[in-house]
């Protein structure tokens, strides 16, 4: 997030900056994770001297250090999503059928079309959003479910930012599912021309709807576990031989 | 277990941070990760109820009136939002037909319903002390913002135009322009983060302190 998402030019994260110190002191770690404290993810109360499982006071949410078995969810909605990926752009999303022909559209096709028709600002539009973007979430899920089991103190600011992007961007790619879904409501003229919607649109929709479930399971607070308010350096090291000796 | 409303936690890394006093609109960062910790909501709260009638406005005139017309040699048909959803389910597409209800109609329409109950409370200055439901709609709206996709429909209808108009003469219905409105009101209504709903609704009238900040 930019500086240009806050209004009115105050200059607040200069100002909060200085007001803003992390609890941690030099003896005491940076995340909640190790100390008794405990924040209810649903609505921000934060807890002292609560247990795992335990009532939050406010929302009555079930209080989790992590988002339940977050990892391997996530896995499983990848696994799916990759795997729907295939028919998703391999199938045709919509057929136009008018007196004469019948036209079969991929993803790719109908990006090949806008194109070819000049109108190229389209085409980049829909390329970034319905192939661009899943593809995207997939690869950038993939690395950050990979270097969060590792528990790998690589780039956490970057992973954490990257996060941000995936879930961001991840609705976006649903613009070909409605595209498809309007001109099939529309272009219903019987016997002279008349689309509808392929399978292929059905399988796109599920990577969508995947990605985000896989992006939702995942937790964030997963990269910058075990980490040590020292770092640099130490850490890295710390880690390695760590992951040596295990 | 104690609360303590002195400290704030990153919901991103899990940093444990003390809560500032944030001064007019002003937003506060985690140091470790940068994600946003709290901003200042000002006097957005008052002007969320207005802008929630107003979106629900907008979206029962975006729904009840064609987004499009197209003429093709003399020949005219046009859709609604819903009348696209039936034509899908009839084609057989009805996983694809409910993703495209739930997305465009439902969750926003959820969305909005819930906060109307959530605010109108407020306006009438009724201090009630217990709304039926409140947890529970909270945690809905929470589980739903994600989903709700009006303004990625609003893309798909323009992407949808431009490939129409190679083919047939197309216009724009009093819905698109509706649905123009419903974004945009829609944008500043749903950015506004259910938690410090929890915080105004709950946690300071069970402290029996005023509602209205």
């Amino acid at each position: 997030m930019s500086a240009g998402t806050h209004n009115t030019g105050v200059d607040d994260i200069g100002g909060i900056d200085g007001a803003l110190q992390p609890v941690a002191a030099a003896a005491e770690p940076d995340s909640a994770i190790g100390t008794d404290i405990f924040p209810c993810h649903h609505c921000g109360t934060v807890w002292q001297g609560a247990q795992q499982d335990e009532q939050c006071g406010i929302c009555h949410a079930p209080l989790h250090r992590r988002r339940i078995d977050s990892l391997n969810r996530t896995w499983a909605f990848l696994i799916a999503a990759c795997i729907m990926y295939i028919p998703a752009n391999l199938m045709p999303v919509m057929i136009t059928s008018t007196l004469l022909d019948e036209q079969r559209d991929t993803i790719m096709s109908g990006i090949v079309y806008f194109w070819a028709s000049g109108s190229w600002e389209l085409a980049i539009v829909v390329f970034v959003a319905s192939f661009m973007v899943p593809l995207f979430k997939l690869v950038a899920l993939i690395i950050l479910t990979v270097s969060a089991r590792r528990r790998s103190s690589w780039q956490r600011l970057q992973r954490a930012k990257l996060y941000r992007v995936v879930e961001t961007i991840g609705r976006w790619s649903m613009l070909d599912v409605f595209v498809v879904s309007l001109l099939t409501g529309l272009v219903q003229i019987e016997g002279f021309a008349k689309i509808t919607a392929g399978i292929g649109v059905a399988a796109f929709g599920s990577v969508v709807v995947l990605t985000m479930l896989a992006s939702l399971s995942f937790d964030p607070r997963l990269i910058w576990d075990e980490v040590v308010p020292e770092t640099g350096q130490a850490t890295d090291k710390e880690q390695k031989e760590k992951d040596i000796n295990d | 277990m104690q609360e303590r409303p002195d400290l704030i936690v990153c919901e991103e890394c899990d940093a444990v941070h003390r809560r500032p006093a944030l001064a007019h609109a002003e937003i506060a960062r985690c140091l470790r990760c940068g994600a946003e910790l709290e901003r200042d909501t000002g006097s957005r709260l008052e002007r969320l109820l207005p802008l929630t009638v107003a979106s629900l406005i907008m979206f029962v005139i975006a729904n009840s009136f064609p987004i499009v017309q197209i003429e093709l040699q003399g020949l005219t048909s046009d859709t609604t939002l819903f009348g696209a959803v039936m034509v899908l389910n009839g084609e057989g597409m009805s996983l694809v037909a409910m993703l495209v209800l739930a997305t465009t109609i439902l969750f926003p329409l959820m969305q909005m319903l819930v906060l109307l109950y959530l605010l109108l409370p407020f306006a009438h200055d009724v201090h009630d002390g217990h709304r039926p439901g409140v947890k529970i709609l909270l945690r809905l709206m929470q589980i739903v913002r994600p989903w709700g996709m009006v303004e990625v429909f609003l893309l798909g209808v323009l992407v949808a135009l431009v490939k129409l108009s190679n083919m047939a003469a197309v216009v724009p219905g009093v819905a698109l322009w509706a649905f123009g409105a419903l974004t945009i009101l829609l944008t500043v209504v749903v950015s506004f983060n259910p938690r410090y709903l929890w915080r105004i609704l709950v946690s300071e009238r069970r402290d029996g302190g005023e509602a209205v900040p």
